[in-house]
């Protein structure tokens, strides 16, 4: 039987608003637990809840970056449930009227475009956190995460692979930090998404059975997680089984599934309006303000970079997957005046392999854009070989000094003089009788040879393309 | 000095006839001589009440006191007072200290009223007799064999008995209107989102209001004075200018449109508290008001649907309540799940039990929709009636109450029963509107109330009109021998 996966995903992305969504407590991670929790977080007797303007910003941003519709007037509710880090017995969140509606963003997998419907987006606050080792046969509980203000961003079915689910995850990851409504780290729970998924035979319209895997993590855990749960429900089913609609967990150290709660355990959460909040009211103008001041989106400075740069498709998605590194690239360009392609490669290249391998992020580059810029300038004009040109990019990675500087002070210019280059391998052809004849006899490999004496002799700075064709002359 | 009003007590400390000290005083051995009989109060705060009163001397002194400088009042227990016991009635909360002041609480500080101390009042609210309370039943001071009332019972009889001159009160479903009735005083529930719910212990969220009992109109105007206004801490908060309450009073009623609910003088009504209603209607007449029989033709769905709303938002609200973080637990829970159902099995009263399951039940998966749902319908339904009311009449009066104060125990054997003890009053919060009961004559030896029920912030009105009756009645100027 050929199966099909269907897969939808609920993302949490936690807000970068400075104060939680209901309170006026910080939200930065990492403090010493319950410091960052007042009467409001603890859920003291007679405290209230105040929206925090912030929030729905952002909120309304993302909605229009994926082009959805804002509801003009969303209403929070209160989803009941006990459990000890949750201090009121009552998340706020948003039910059948979410701040966001009916968007959808496009991603790319294997070179093919597909678009995935985003059903809705919707505020909510975050839960605090159980501790449960340390404590010796207690569990300890920090409310520091308490009313973090959480988008909970809900997709269609939309997704077919484990591969497409990663895609957009990875697609709103970008989008995200974009719009700088979320720190997007995945590490300290920032970005995180649970899974819906489940298979039905090809050709089948209704959906199967489905399982959802919670607080995925990361993009490998996403990826590996469904494809266990997939290769899972195959079993099941292919062994005359059925799947039972649960909450399962992914454990990333056995790399598999497992079972939470059936659905028969769920909480029925008796969701009703919050009568604390008033209904959320979103004006148009309140609208046009935030999308004034939109920043340009991935998609469409990935589509300006390949237009304007002449970029093809796969560099250009590379060059706009965060704001920061497009920054970077577009004024490597500006400074370079030209040859956005060179300007590419080594930023793709070169750079971000230097990069990488000193754990940094591209703001935090020791090589400004305008110091590449110059390397660049160098190379396209010919002042430098290519070869050479990681030299100089090594000295500008040590030092503060330019690319010009650093070619004129270890001498580095290329030669392109024909006479001087015709001078050099004369005296190699002259020292070097035996191999000219064994060239002459046939041994084409040895042209590498006198390639390399040439390049030995000039210190590496002769023009290779001039120095080939000499040297083809030369030996004829 | 117990028998005079604020009015008066403001005035004697401006004329420096007596202190603010001495006037504490006064009180405070009142409540030590007569509340050991009455149960009023819960906790009696006589050291920060003395050191209050003191530095409003300072200020007596400075003249720099304001209208409340200096004047004795309590607070209902279910306001959150900073460093003092907020126990809500509830065994749950009877080790709860609030880090905070309820704003409430804030502004009567801020006024330099100095707080005697904590009333009783029913479990979390939930109650029309004060029986429920973890602290015993109040008494009510004309007749100690009779309920005073409730929720807020403590605070009517702790203003009937003179403990202390006001008191505040809250008033999810007639919490402030019928005991103030059974109390012979006059209490005043605001329009929903007047005064900040910050800080006071939540039953029913969009129900919920604080506001002022006394003896006089014109107390319950000065008192409101404090409370009343936007506050950025409670988002239900309306941000409007808050009119000068005592500047409006003895404003002439000529013209003023009365209606008398055809629905408020049916079946279940005691004929002698109807009687006592259209006497002092009538003294209405006799002030220059007209009077017209109107029809709030929803009225009787108003118990039904404020029995599905109030239990739906306590069961939510009351869910913190878990022996985590504060309040009562149990003692050697074996796991979360005990921790859980023990601390609210034995911190809970059955009063309390009975609407969180009603609220639970009727929010349940399935039962949403025939119940909450149905029950905001009907809110809706309600309002509009009183919205078409107040197209022919400025003000509707009627009885506060079916009956005057029951004998304990009469009623809490049957809820229904004691339910139907604020139907008049219950429509009154479902449309978020302002209600006043004031003191209208006597049934035997017991007070009867009339209810005063004005449109949308016409509290102003309301206390005027209230005002003007007391000046041509004396029955607030009665009180009860103990």
């Amino acid at each position: 039987m050929q199966w099909e996966t269907v897969i939808g995903l609920e993302i949490h992305a936690q807000l970068a608003t400075k104060s939680k969504i209901f309170s006026g407590a910080a939200t930065a991670y990492g403090a010493e637990p319950n410091t960052q929790a007042c009467a409001i977080d603890l859920g003291l007797p007679g405290v209230l809840p105040v929206l925090n303007q912030e929030a729905v910003r952002m909120a309304v941003k993302f909605g229009l970056a994926i082009g959805a519709t804002v509801t003009p007037r969303s209403v929070f509710a209160r989803k009941n449930y006990f459990y000890p880090d949750l201090p009121k017995g009552y998340q706020i969140s948003q039910y059948d009227l979410p701040v966001v509606g009916n968007g959808q963003t496009t991603i790319a997998v294997d070179g093919e475009e597909k678009v995935i419907g985003i059903t809705r987006a919707h505020l909510e606050e975050d839960a605090g956190k159980s501790l449960h080792e340390d404590f010796h046969g207690f569990s300890g509980i920090d409310l520091n995460r308490a009313g973090t203000p959480l988008l909970e961003i809900v997709s269609e079915p939309d997704m077919r692979s484990a591969k497409e689910a990663v895609g957009y995850m990875k697609k709103l990851h970008a989008l995200v930090r974009y719009l700088e409504i979320c720190d997007g780290n995945m590490q300290e729970g920032s970005f995180r998404c649970d899974a819906n998924v489940s298979i039905r035979p090809k050709g089948q319209e209704k959906f199967g059975t489905r399982a959802e895997i919670k607080n995925l993590n990361s993009f490998r855990f996403v990826e590996k997680a469904i494809n266990f749960e997939v290769e899972r429900q195959i079993e099941i089913l292919e062994s005359g089984g059925q799947v039972i609609q649960e909450t399962r967990l992914y454990d990333s150290v056995k790399d598999e599934t497992r079972s939470m709660r059936s659905k028969e355990e769920a909480n029925d959460y008796r969701y009703f309006p919050d009568p604390d909040l008033l209904p959320l009211e979103i004006t148009p103008d309140f609208i046009e303000t935030v999308r004034a001041g939109l920043p340009e989106l991935p998609d469409a400075k990935r589509d300006r970079f390949k237009a304007a740069y002449g970029l093809n498709a796969y560099d250009a998605e590379v060059l706009t997957a965060t704001r920061e590194l497009a920054a970077y690239f577009e004024a490597v360009v500006h400074a370079a005046g030209s040859d956005a392609k060179l300007c590419a490669n080594w930023v793709m290249g070169d750079l971000a392999a230097a990069l990488n391998k000193a754990g940094l992020e591209i703001e935090q580059s020791p090589v400004q854009p305008d110091r590449l810029a110059g390397l660049v300038q160098r190379i396209a004009d010919d002042t430098i070989s290519g070869k050479i040109a990681k030299q100089v990019f090594e000295a500008l990675w040590e030092s503060d000094e330019t690319a010009d500087a650093i070619i004129e002070k270890q001498g580095l210019k290329q030669i392109t003089d024909t006479g001087a280059i015709e001078a050099i391998i004369d005296e190699i052809i002259a020292a070097n009788p035996d191999q000219v004849a064994g060239y002459k006899s046939g041994k084409d490999k040895l042209f590498g040879f006198f390639v390399g004496q040439a390049m030995k002799a000039t210190g590496g700075k002769a023009n290779p393309a001039q120095l080939n064709d000499l040297l083809k002359k030369k030996l004829q | 000095m117990h028998e005079k009003t604020i009015a008066e007590l403001s005035l004697g400390l401006k004329n420096k006839a007596f202190s603010s000290q001495e006037l504490t005083q006064a009180f405070l051995a009142r409540i030590q001589t007569l509340d050991p009989e009455l149960n009023a109060f819960i906790t009696v705060t006589e050291d920060m009440a003395l050191a209050s009163a003191k530095a409003a001397d300072a200020l007596l002194a400075k003249g720099e006191a304001g209208p409340l400088t200096g004047i004795p009042i309590a607070q209902k227990d279910i306001f959150c007072t900073k460093g003092v016991r907020s126990s809500c009635g509830s065994k749950m909360l009877d080790n709860f200290i609030s880090p905070y002041d309820a704003t409430v609480v804030e502004r009567f500080n801020h006024a330099g009223a100095v707080m005697l101390g904590k009333l009783n009042m029913d479990e979390f609210a939930m109650g029309s007799s004060n029986e429920t309370s973890f602290y015993g039943p109040v008494k009510n001071p004309w007749d100690t064999g009779t309920v005073p009332g409730g929720s807020s019972g403590g605070s009517a009889a702790a203003v009937a008995a003179r403990l202390t001159p006001g008191a505040t009160g809250t008033d999810t479903g007639g919490s402030i209107r019928q005991p103030a009735a059974f109390c012979g005083i006059t209490g005043l529930k605001p329009t929903y989102g007047l005064v900040s719910r910050w800080g006071m212990i939540a039953f029913a969220s969009s129900l919920d209001q604080a506001g002022p009992m006394a003896r006089t109109a014109e107390d319950c105007a000065m008192m409101l004075q404090a409370m009343a206004g936007f506050d950025p801490k409670d988002s239900t908060c309306v941000d409007q200018p808050v009119p000068d309450y005592s500047a409006t009073l003895g404003q002439p009623l000529d013209g003023l449109r009365i209606g008398l609910p055809k629905e408020f003088f049916g079946e279940g009504l005691d004929p002698e508290i109807a009687r006592l209603i259209q006497a002092a209607v009538d003294e209405y007449r006799k002030l220059g008001a007209t009077v017209k029989d109107i029809s709030l033709p929803n009225m009787h769905l108003s118990g039904p649907a404020y029995y599905v709303v109030a239990p739906a938002e306590c069961s939510s609200n009351l869910a913190r309540l878990d022996g985590v973080r504060y309040g009562y637990r149990c003692a050697e829970p074996k796991d979360l799940k005990d921790l859980y159902m023990r601390s609210r099995g034995e911190g809970f009263g059955a009063e309390v039990k009975r609407r969180i399951l009603i609220g639970t039940y009727a929010l349940s998966a399935g039962y949403y929709d025939a119940y909450y749902l149905k029950a905001q319908k009907i809110r809706r339904l309600i309002s509009e009636d009183f919205k078409r009311a107040y197209e022919e009449v400025d003000v509707i009066m009627g009885p506060t109450s079916p009956s005057a104060a029951f004998r304990f125990g009469e009623k809490s054997a049957d809820p229904i029963a004691m339910y139907l003890s604020d139907i008049y009053t219950i429509a009154v919060n479902l449309a978020g509107l302002p209600g006043m009961s004031i003191p209208v004559g006597f049934s035997g030896k017991l007070p009867v109330g009339m209810q005063i029920i004005g449109n949308y912030f016409s509290e102003a009105q309301l206390l005027n009109l209230a005002h003007r009756y007391q000046q041509v009645t004396d029955w607030h100027r009665r009180s009860p021998s103990l």
